[in-house]
């Protein structure tokens, strides 16, 4: 199911800026001037969707969820 | 605190667990993650603690809120003879804080080690190796690059980011070193935390007086604009933490580094023909030797169950994040350094809410040092046996003491 378009979700409240998701893909991610996690997107498809899932795996402070649409 | 029989202490196998080489993860890690992944061990002090040694529950356990991080708390377990009297003589530490207060301490901070400003710093730190590697360049055969290299890299970096004086470096490494020596006694460490606090009161006062271009003089900055007030022992702990945190634990891992691209030429020849491979190298060179695995304790704030077991509030918990990074479910055949391994997700920086805020600038200092030695000394080899080298078995980090090289 990696190709099924997926819903990103990221919580700038819960995020420690360890910056997992912009290396991961720093087109679907960035951190804004506090170093806080700014989504680019809101959705992934296509072979975006298991970079996403991965960002969410690696993301420490659990700020980044999907949710399947 | 976790309550056992004398007699069921005696039998627990002591941690910090020694190793007996540089390759190999010992024996018990492998033994408990099979026969018992929610296990205990006694450390050095005598008490008893849980020990994790599956990826899967080290990474729960230092996500969960229900596991707090403060290293004063009864029950938290003890690395060293001294820890807790020399850390309640000091403003608490980030790395002690749990919830809201950790989060807003550390959101302060984290614009500092975001991507793009660690990005920024490429050309200073690309200054630093260069200087490094020129000065070796001019010295007799053999040079010890642990002390030419390893050590002075980051602790310049360090002082570049917190905006400290380059003629104290001496006294930074002499005071920071036997901090971190594993046989200062606990009252020598007492002092040496004091002399630390000191150095760092008066740089912040400098840095009030005459502000720069770095992280001390902006935290001060943000703090007049937000409250009018300095929080001058806040920023002290800050400014001692950063460079605690990203000495030893850089340094090693670039001796460690350096002699593995040695020892193994496909690695050597993989990165020389394409630089991009460094930064896939360098993950699995920090998983692969996991030289903090004594940084992950935790204690319970609550009764939770992990893996059958219930972790009763109060008590202990070393979460071996060398044992989760040698874990085949999520690393096959993990005991092997495989350069062809993804191995982003390895918890060698921890997880969590703690997981290092140095990670970033650690990974891109680890790649710039590795790809500019090898080109810069292409024919650097060892000066010694392999099996006379002297790694720290004895150390809290896992590194060389020395690394002795020619070309």
């Amino acid at each position: 199911m990696s190709g099924a378009a997926v819903r990103i979700t990221g919580d700038p409240e819960v995020c420690t800026g360890a910056g997992q998701c912009v290396l991961t893909d720093p087109a679907m991610f960035a951190q804004d001037d506090r170093g806080v996690v700014e989504l680019r997107t809101h959705r992934a498809e296509g072979a975006r969707v298991p970079r996403a899932r991965e960002a969410v795996f690696l993301c420490p402070s659990g700020a980044l969820s999907i949710v399947e649409d | 605190m976790l309550n056992l029989d004398p007699e069921e202490v005696a039998k627990l196998p002591h941690y910090p667990v020694t190793r007996r080489c540089p390759y190999e993860i010992p024996e018990v890690y492998t033994r408990l993650r099979t026969e018992e992944p929610v296990s205990k061990v006694v450390m050095s002090d005598g008490q008893p603690v849980w020990f994790l040694s599956r990826y899967e529950d080290v990474r729960a356990v230092l996500s969960d809120p229900r596991f707090g991080a403060d290293r004063l708390a009864e029950g938290f377990p003890n690395l060293a003879l001294g820890q807790r009297e020399g850390l309640s003589k000091q403003p608490k530490f980030m790395i002690s804080m749990d919830g809201a207060e950790h989060s807003a301490v550390r959101r302060r901070v984290i614009s500092d080690f975001s991507v793009r400003r660690v990005a920024e710093l490429r050309p200073t730190i690309q200054k630093l190796v260069d200087d490094c590697v020129d000065r070796i360049l001019d010295l007799p055969q053999p040079v010890d690059l642990v002390a030419e290299l390893a050590l002075p890299v980051p602790t310049l970096l360090l002082a570049e980011l917190v905006g400290a004086n380059h003629a104290d470096h001496a006294y930074f490494i002499d005071l920071v070193h036997r901090m971190l020596w594993r046989k200062t006694s606990g009252e020598e460490r007492v002092q040496i935390s004091i002399g630390l606090r000191k150095y760092f009161d008066d740089l912040i006062a400098e840095k009030e007086a005459h502000p720069g271009d770095d992280l001390i003089s902006r935290q001060i900055a943000l703090q007049r604009e937000e409250t009018g007030e300095i929080d001058r022992e806040g920023l002290n702990s800050l400014a001692q933490l950063l460079l605690i945190a990203g000495y030893e634990s850089s340094a090693s891992m670039i001796a460690l580094g350096v002699h593995t691209f040695l020892t193994r030429p496909d690695w050597l020849a993989a990165i020389r023909t394409d630089p991009a491979r460094t930064s896939v190298a360098v993950e699995e060179l920090l998983r692969f030797y996991s030289i903090l695995d004594v940084a992950a304790g935790r204690v319970a704030l609550e009764d939770v169950e992990i893996g059958g077991e219930t972790i009763r509030a109060g008590d202990g918990v070393m979460a071996s994040v060398f044992a989760a990074n040698r874990d085949p479910s999520a690393f096959p055949d993990p005991d092997r350094l495989d350069l062809e391994r993804g191995a982003r997700h390895h918890v060698a920086f921890g997880y969590g809410p703690h997981q290092c805020l140095g990670q970033n600038l650690s990974r891109l200092e680890l790649q710039i040092v590795f790809d500019t030695l090898f080109a810069r000394v292409p024919t650097l080899r060892l000066a010694v046996d392999e099996a006379d080298l002297p790694f720290k078995y004895d150390a809290l980090a896992f590194g060389l003491y020395e690394l002795p090289v020619t070309w």
